[in-house]
């Protein structure tokens, strides 16, 4: 007899897991939002925009490190390109933001501002449905996804690995980033999109819909971890794991890694690409930095400091170096960048497994 | 302001010779009607006479003076002397002006004083001059040319005469004659004389049927030599581009080749490069203006050392302990990048630094009319070349580069036969980075020098490398060459950010085809 | 499904075959149950399995293989012997796709090309290699390597829902016994000794169920038991299974007792079985003479 998929999915996930995503769901989807909403501004228990906003960001640069971790950790693919998939989630829901601003623009145009002061009559034919958010939902995945799966599709075809495979996908977002500089692409140049008013006619920067954004930010981090559980455990990341440590012994046992590769990749870049769309709307801006190499890499810093091959690690990390780095880069600007490369160097060298291997190993030296 | 003082030179060295010229004409340059004085300024311009062009020139400077009564004399110091005759004037008048010109007369006079001048003695006067009447040669210098002509035994002026004379005779009212002007013509590339011709194809303008066919053909001709021009242009500036990313590329190709690691500091090694050039330079002004022409040559070791040093201590105390995990190889490096740019911030600001081209270096060399390469570009290809033949030298011919190919093709092995790795990987890795320091040197004269000028270099560079094929020399030249070639054609064609983004689906398509680059090494060993 | 555990053992080398046909039901009944797989079975109705004709390989100039023609009979266990380079590797790399070869064919039975497809097609239409080094995954539990490398529909799609059923768990632990590593079934695998890793390789191999097995050198490391056993086991499989083994150890071949085929620079330069090719003048040439 056959156990059904929906037991086996969410049975992945073992009880702790769903213990500790439980007490999760608690503090994000109940306890912050209520402490932003119901309680005083006053009050010492009061959540401000500020943290709920810094938070929120965090929760999706925790899907992206999570993304990151599918591909690299567990598939043994160094992307330093993934950045330009959480930017094309972010432009595919920014378009959409973008035509909610309606006449409120400076220009009280129906096209946004960018285009106004491009001289342009009418919306590109890209740009056809963006006024509705289920498209727009629908491009924030199929967006990174089609782009992923494609230039995944050649570059594993051609079994383009290790560094190869990272070199060219730094290549891939600079060169997205180049066009995306360029005011004739249609997606507003350097300054990207900016100046949101409201989604689905409801005011953004209204404290209710931000603490809904916080909300589903924390649940599509939550959504993710269950899903890379489940990924992880199946059969099919097991094979992954072993394309990871013997390539060729895969090929000849019958698989084709080609499609465990190209699968995984283009859900992390899918993952991304909801990443980004819920960023958009928190921060109040995307643009064509968002794909710089330099954003990329960092990505992966975020998922090496907590620890690959796990799914706790990367939330933890991308928690860590970014709660660090909105101090650092206020408190001591100067310094941030030989702190972030003393980062990069020291966790290579001194914690490859990360803050959750060092745990481990402190723990298992404590049992000893 | 310097060409001012030169003539004004000239003018006082023609001074003593100022002999009779036409009175009549020379007063006549003082005329209120500016027909008038135009008449007279091509009559003296076609009398071919030295003394003829001292009064142009000065009449061109605003140093020739008018009486109102209509005297026309020069007043180099105190003394006045008549500009006809040289003789003093005494007393010197006391009421005068300068003799006023508007910019038809100023055009007028720049031919008619580039005419004078192809009767100079001196070489460069007259080439320069036959330069400068490439474009609307007046038909009344006709006669001048002609003489000019007949008198040059320089082949390259007399070409250059030939075509001022054509454009001359243009406007000539002899059908015959125009039909040969045009023909003429044809052989040059130059975008104007196309321009000039167009109003000889068109009936209106043109009532000689031979004529406007011959102009037809001329234009078409002048346009291939157009597209020639071009060509060769972009596919110089090709080559240099290729130049600079081959010197980007050689140094990671060893490392990569013979580590396997790819290192993302090498763009700011280049970085470092420039910035030792810079500091050269800056030595240079304070303690040895005398020799600044010469920093280059003393930057080019000076950033060697110091990138390979810098190369060297990042190998000894980051890279090596990674040896095996080339990704986490990447991240290091890429932190160390992200150090050295900050350490650059810090210590010469955030801003570009101003690293000047020797005199030597400015300007260029023009092989057609269009066409020019600059010497700093040229002297980038040949120093590359030098590097290039240096490079090679030391792979093939001494130890170390025994070494190092033993390394890069079978580690293992090479260790077992006493090769001692370690020390291999340290030289290779600072060879590697003294080489991306001499780029940075090259960089430094033609881009410009700041704290993120390596960044956009690693990308490139990597391409180089794996389309040449991991450890081949001969393979990094043509790739670099190769893109370099293509990324300057398809900026012509599409822009910038375009032809990167081209270029970048060419490599990638390419590495479908031949995964291993373009010269790659087979065999039972190669894996990965 | 058939066990290789129930494989009958006895008779060294039988080439009188029962005929092909009397295997096919179980292939059909496999492959219907297997739905997209290549191979229904293959085409062995002229007696050869793997028949390599005038292939050559050439690696910048030196020439890996030179014509090498090679025919392997169905349930025929074969041993390649040669000195070091003589190509025993690289033939097993064109068989198994890894290297295309510059000319000649390849076919798996009768209508195989195995020139045209690609590694994880040719494992799929039956083909299963064992490495020089013991290849196997070591981050994985024993368990699992052989789980991974049970016969079963491989495409990503179906791994993401496939799960384990009994029988193969059965299956799985029928391997365990044979390679007597039922007691480590849910070591790491890279804690094993050499032995057991070549041993584990072996059962991967099993679980593939292949119709050819290509083993380069499957006992380098092994103790003289082990390689006694790995002997026994090689010897009742053949028959039900075709077996090419590249070895250098001559007790082991001599053990084996089949039909022996000298390689020497890329081409075959005896056949025959091991006494023969040991009194040819050529091959003591070829092993002594340099």
């Amino acid at each position: 007899m056959r156990t059904p998929f929906i037991v086996r999915f969410l049975d992945a996930t073992p009880r702790s897991g769903w213990i500790a995503l439980g007490l999760f769901a608690a503090v994000t989807l109940v306890l912050m939002p209520a402490l932003h909403l119901f309680v005083p501004e006053d009050s010492p228990f009061h959540v401000s925009t500020y943290v709920i906003t810094l938070t929120g960001k965090i929760l999706c640069y925790a899907i992206v490190a999570v993304a990151m971790d599918l591909i690299w950790g567990y598939a043994g693919i160094l992307s330093l390109g993934h950045g330009l998939f959480f930017a094309l989630g972010g432009y595919a829901f920014g378009m959409y933001l973008m035509r909610q601003i309606g006449r409120d623009g400076s220009y009280q145009s129906d096209l946004p501002d960018f285009m106004v002061f491009l001289d342009w009559k009418e919306l590109p034919w890209y740009w056809t449905g963006s006024d509705s958010i289920l498209w727009s939902l629908f491009l924030v995945l199929a967006l990174p996804g089609l782009v992923a799966y494609v230039f995944g599709w050649f570059a594993f075809r051609s079994r383009i690995k290790g560094v190869y495979f990272s070199i060219i996908t730094q290549a891939l977002t600079f060169a997205a980033m180049l066009l995306f500089f360029r005011n004739e692409t249609g997606f507003g140049g350097n300054n990207g999109f900016t100046d949101f008013k409201r989604i689905l006619g409801y005011d953004i920067t209204a404290p209710e819909m931000r603490a809904a954004l916080f909300a589903l930010s924390a649940l599509a981090l939550m959504g993710t971890l269950v899903l890379g559980r489940y990924l992880t455990t199946s059969k099919f990341g097991r094979v992954l794991a072993a394309i990871r440590d013997a390539e060729s012994r895969v090929m000849f046992i019958g698989y084709n890694p080609l499609h465990y590769k190209l699968f995984i990749w283009t859900v992390s870049a899918m993952l991304c690409g909801i990443a980004g769309a819920l960023y958009v709307p928190q921060v109040g801006i995307i643009n064509p930095g968002e794909m710089s190499p330099a954003n990329s890499i960092e990505i992966a810093i975020w998922t090496a400091v907590g620890g690959r091959g796990t799914l706790i690690g990367p939330v933890i990390g991308a928690g860590l170096v970014n709660l660090f780095k909105s101090f650092f880069t206020v408190a001591f600007p100067e310094y941030w960048l030989f702190f972030l490369g003393a980062l990069f160097v020291a966790v290579t060298l001194w914690l490859p497994e990360g803050v959750v291997g060092l745990w481990k190993r402190l723990r298992a030296r404590r049992a000893a | 302001m310097k060409s001012t003082l030169f003539s004004l030179l000239l003018w006082f060295l023609a001074l003593p010779a100022l002999a009779a010229l036409d009175p009549g004409v020379v007063r006549q340059l003082a005329a209120e009607d500016s027909d008038d004085k135009i008449t007279a300024i091509r009559q003296l311009g076609a009398s071919g006479d030295a003394d003829a062009l001292a009064l142009l020139k000065a009449l061109a400077d605003d140093a020739l003076l008018t009486t109102p009564d209509g005297r026309v004399f020069l007043m180099p110091e105190d003394t006045a002397l008549d500009a006809a005759t040289g003789a003093a004037i005494d007393p010197a008048p006391e009421e005068y002006e300068s003799i006023s010109i508007n910019n038809r007369i100023r055009a007028e006079l720049a031919n008619a004083i580039a005419g004078l001048r192809l009767l100079s003695a001196e070489r460069a006067t007259r080439l320069a001059a036959a330069r400068e009447l490439q474009s609307n040669t007046g038909i009344e210098l006709v006669p001048i040319l002609e003489r000019a002509q007949s008198l040059e035994n320089d082949a390259a002026i007399r070409k250059l005469l030939g075509f001022a004379l054509a454009q001359a005779n243009l406007a000539s009212p002899d059908p015959a004659i125009r039909l040969a002007a045009v023909n003429v013509l044809a052989d040059s590339a130059n975008p104007a004389t196309r321009n000039l011709l167009l109003p000889l194809t068109d009936a209106a303008t043109e009532s000689d049927p031979a004529v406007r066919e011959a102009a037809a053909d001329a234009i078409r001709a002048i346009e291939s030599h157009l597209v020639i021009g071009q060509l060769l242009g972009q596919i110089f500036s090709g080559l240099s581009l290729g130049s600079i990313l081959l010197l980007a590329a050689l140094g990671l190709a060893i490392t990569y080749g013979v580590m396997g690691v790819i290192n993302m500091a090498h763009g700011e090694l280049l970085m470092i490069g420039a910035y030792t050039t810079y500091f050269i330079q800056t030595l240079f002004r304070a303690h040895l203006p005398e020799w600044l022409d010469w920093y280059v040559l003393a930057a080019i070791p000076a950033a060697f050392a110091t990138a390979a040093l810098v190369g060297m201590l990042l190998e000894r105390t980051v890279i090596r302990r990674l040896y095996g995990r080339p990704l986490e190889t990447l991240l290091a490096t890429w932190g160390l990048s992200l150090i050295l740019i900050q350490a650059a911030r810090v210590l010469f600001g955030a801003q570009n630094v101003e690293v000047a081209n020797p005199a030597w270096m400015s300007g260029g060399v023009e092989l057609m009319a269009g066409l020019v390469l600059p010497w700093n570009r040229i002297a980038i290809i040949g120093f590359t070349l030098f590097v290039l033949g240096l490079m090679w030298a030391l792979m093939q011919k001494t130890r170390l580069g025994l070494f190092v190919r033993a390394v890069t093709q079978n580690r293992p092995m090479a260790g077992c036969v006493g090769v001692p790795t370690g020390r291999v990987d340290t030289l290779a890795f600072g060879l590697g980075a003294g080489i991306a320091g001499l780029g940075g040197v090259a960089l430094s004269q033609i881009a410009n020098v700041g704290p993120d000028m390596g960044q956009g270099y690693i990308v490139d560079s990597f391409l180089v490398v794996v389309l040449g094929g991991v450890g081949q020399l001969a393979g990094a030249v043509w790739a670099a060459l190769g893109l370099g070639v293509v990324t300057k054609f398809l900026e012509g064609w599409s822009g910038a950010v375009i032809a990167k983004i081209v270029v970048l689906l060419i490599v990638i398509v390419f590495i479908q085809k031949r995964p291993q680059g373009l010269f790659a090494l087979k065999g039972r060993f190669v894996e990965n | 499904m058939n066990t290789v555990a129930g494989v009958d053992t006895g008779s060294g080398v039988d080439t009188n075959l029962p005929p092909p046909a009397a295997d096919a039901p179980g292939w059909e009944e496999e492959s219907r149950a297997l739905g997209h797989l290549l191979a229904p079975g293959v085409d062995v109705s002229h007696k050869v399995i793997l028949y390599l004709e005038d292939i050559s390989v050439s690696f910048d100039g030196f020439k890996a293989l030179n014509n090498l023609t090679l025919a392997i009979d169905a349930g025929e266990l074969r041993c390649i012997i040669g000195p070091n380079g003589a190509g025993k590797t690289t033939m097993m790399d064109v068989i198994t796709g890894k290297t295309r070869p510059d000319s000649g064919t390849c076919f798996f039975g009768q209508t195989i090309d195995l020139t045209t497809l690609r590694e994880a097609e040719i494992a799929h239409a039956g083909i299963g290699r064992k490495f020089q080094k013991p290849t196997i995954f070591e981050n994985h539990t024993v368990f699992e390597n052989l789980e991974l490398a049970m016969k079963a529909d491989k495409r990503a799609w179906t791994s993401l829902f496939a799960w384990l059923s009994s029988e193969g768990r059965d299956r799985i632990s029928d391997t365990l016994k044979l390679i007597r590593l039922d007691t480590q079934a849910e070591r790491q695998a890279g804690l094993l000794s050499h032995g057991q890793k070549q041993w584990l390789e072996i059962g991967m191999l099993l679980m593939q169920e292949p119709q050819l097995l290509l083993l380069d050198e499957p006992v380098a490391g092994m103790t003289d038991e082990e390689t006694e056993r790995t002997g026994e086991l090689f010897k009742s499989l053949a028959g039900k299974h075709s077996l090419v083994v590249v070895e250098h150890d001559m007790a082991f071949i001599e053990q084996l007792g089949g039909k022996v085929t000298v390689l020497h620079e890329g081409s075959v330069l005896a056949e025959g079985d091991l006494a023969t090719v040991q009194a040819d003048p050529r091959v003591v040439e070829v092993y002594l003479g340099r």
